[in-house]
């Protein structure tokens, strides 16, 4: 089993706040990660520290196997991981095709203007949005964004994909075809870190799950094993009723 | 005919120009080339400023700080040490492309309001350092012995020259600008104009990208300035760094629309137009800076796109057709 990232120790405050305390974890290749916790856990800030928008005071971070611990998002983005935002970030005044077309003429693969834009065309088609290609990015409504956020990350054929609160702002019908997609994304074999609120689908799809409270890791395992958690029921869950129906929806 | 409108989005410029060159001939009189000429260089001048404005989104209010720069190091060249003025030239756009990279490496990690403040501060120094600096004789500036234009066939032929050589160098910059509009370069600096740390994680690596659309943007105008200079013979410090022409190129690029090939043209032709108008008419001609300002106002108010940009809002083959 091959560690595509692995996270040693990492700290992250700002100024006088602990927002990350000794965060250590391994992603073997292929699986799906479930990252939760109560808001403020630092969840997304632990997405920013493994990208390189942060950079953390303690620890390190090796990505297939090499040091990343002070590189910026650009090199990481070359070195093949890529990421969706919580709020969504559409290059408005661009069509939504030229979108994805800078996630894979920038990613790791570094594609041509011509081979980008066929590729665009493909991966719009796998998120449902084709027919938009044209359009403006600011023109589209909150789902399609999020779709759009998806398709530019995915455009450039990443080896880790974060995705942060996709689910967040749909409808259910919407979140059921999103999680089939972060399904169909997996068979691909991309590795997935996915930060989720909605319980029900990140226990469904998630290989393991960890969970954060206050910047520091307080379980980690299987769905399973993270339910019957006294610590997660205390700090999150709430309800041991809760958490058993949670897994009686499957 | 799919060719066609494949490159329309350069043939338009392309024949823009090509109408200005030929507009002296044609009318047959000796102002007709005066208003061409300055039609021709505030084209290369905001086609040049758009690469940084338009498609970089970061707003520059000291450009001309390359035309005086550039135009003062080919000036000093071609005047006190007797180079050609070809050379001149392109010593004038080498040194403003060295000058945008180490302004670049300093001023380019400041984002929005405070990049564009620093770049009047730019402005303002090399003024007052140009004006201090005896080497380019200091505030009474350089004048070019009129000798230097026998060289070039007498001082009517010199005249004549440069006209041509400001159309090529209008040329050029549109080329420049189309290239870099439809290249993957230019698709990351779209990019960072419209949210740079989102291009940032998709790869494009802004700190690079955003020098060299400055250093692409400082070249053409370090050559205007040298022709400019070299046309009319001297050059001081007040004509070489006037703030005011920094403004109204930014209202040239607004008008006629940002990000665009053809909106920067449009935007300097129609801007020239009514500055002609207005410095010769009797209510106008001692306001005319104002009326500019206006202008900025109600584009930057009601049309933030521009002409050429609100016209690609609305349609999508218009957003295929004009680049």
């Amino acid at each position: 089993m091959t560690l595509l990232l692995q996270v040693q120790g990492v700290t992250k405050r700002f100024g006088g706040l602990q927002a990350l305390t000794q965060v250590t974890f391994d992603l073997p290749k292929g699986q799906i990660l479930g990252l939760i916790g109560p808001n403020g856990a630092g969840k997304t800030t632990l997405f920013n520290t493994i990208n390189g928008v942060y950079h953390p005071e303690e620890g390190r971070i090796l990505f297939k196997g090499q040091d990343v611990t002070n590189k910026m998002p650009y090199h990481l983005a070359k070195m093949g991981m890529a990421r969706t935002h919580q709020i969504v970030r559409p290059l408005n005044e661009l069509t939504v095709r030229e979108n994805v077309m800078v996630g894979a003429c920038f990613g790791h693969e570094n594609q041509s203007l011509g081979k980008a834009a066929k590729i665009a065309d493909e991966v719009l088609e796998f998120v449902g949005i084709l027919n938009r290609a044209d359009q403006l990015a600011g023109s589209l409504n909150v789902a399609q964004k999020k779709r759009l956020e998806m398709a530019r990350a995915l455009a450039s054929h990443p080896h880790l994909l974060l995705l942060d609160e996709v689910l967040a702002g749909l409808n259910p019908s919407e979140i059921d075809g999103m999680i089939q997609m972060v399904l169909n994304i997996r068979e691909q074999g991309i590795t997935i870190i996915m930060i989720e609120h909605l319980m029900k689908a990140v226990m469904n799809v998630s290989d393991r799950i960890f969970v954060l409270d206050y910047g520091e890791q307080i379980a980690e395992g299987s769905p399973n094993e993270i339910v019957n958690h006294p610590k997660v029921i205390e700090a999150y869950l709430g309800d041991p009723k809760l958490a058993e129906q949670l897994m009686e929806e499957e | 005919m799919k060719n066609f409108q494949k490159y329309i989005g350069i043939i338009i410029p392309l024949l823009v120009i090509a109408g200005l060159l030929l507009y002296p001939a044609i009318t047959g009189k000796a102002a007709a080339r005066e208003t061409a000429f300055t039609i021709l260089k505030a084209i290369a001048l905001a086609s040049s400023l758009n690469i940084l404005l338009g498609y970089t989104g970061y707003v520059s209010f000291g450009h001309i700080v390359f035309f005086g720069f550039g135009g003062y190091v080919g000036f000093y060249l071609l005047s006190t040490q007797g180079m050609s003025l070809w050379i001149s030239i392109l010593a004038g756009g080498l040194s403003s492309g060295i000058l945008a990279f180490l302004l670049g490496k300093a001023i380019l990690r400041l984002r929005g309001a405070y990049f564009a403040l620093a770049t009047i501060g730019v402005n303002e120094a090399m003024r007052a350092f140009i004006n201090n600096f005896d080497l380019f004789g200091g505030p009474t500036g350089i004048t070019l012995n009129f000798k230097a234009y026998l060289a070039y066939g007498g001082a009517a032929k010199a005249l004549e020259m440069s006209f041509y050589v400001v159309g090529a160098l209008a040329v050029l910059a549109i080329i420049l600008s189309y290239i870099i509009r439809t290249s993957k370069f230019g698709l990351g600096l779209l990019a960072i104009r419209e949210n740079e740390d989102a291009a940032e994680v998709m790869g494009v690596f802004a700190p690079d990208a955003k020098t060299w659309a400055y250093v692409l943007s400082a070249i053409i105008p370090g050559m205007i300035g040298v022709l400019f200079f070299f046309k009319n013979g001297n050059v001081e410090p007040h004509d070489a760094f006037p703030l005011h022409a920094s403004i109204e190129l930014l209202v040239m690029v607004m008008l006629g629309g940002q990000g665009t090939v053809l909106g920067p043209i449009l935007g300097a032709f129609a801007y020239q137009g009514m500055r002609g108008y207005l410095v010769t008419s009797d209510f106008f001609k001692d306001i005319q800076l104002s009326v500019s300002g206006a202008l900025l106002l109600i584009i930057v108010l009601f049309i933030p796109a521009g002409a050429i940009g609100w016209l690609r809002q609305r349609n999508a083959i218009l957003r295929r057709v004009l680049a």
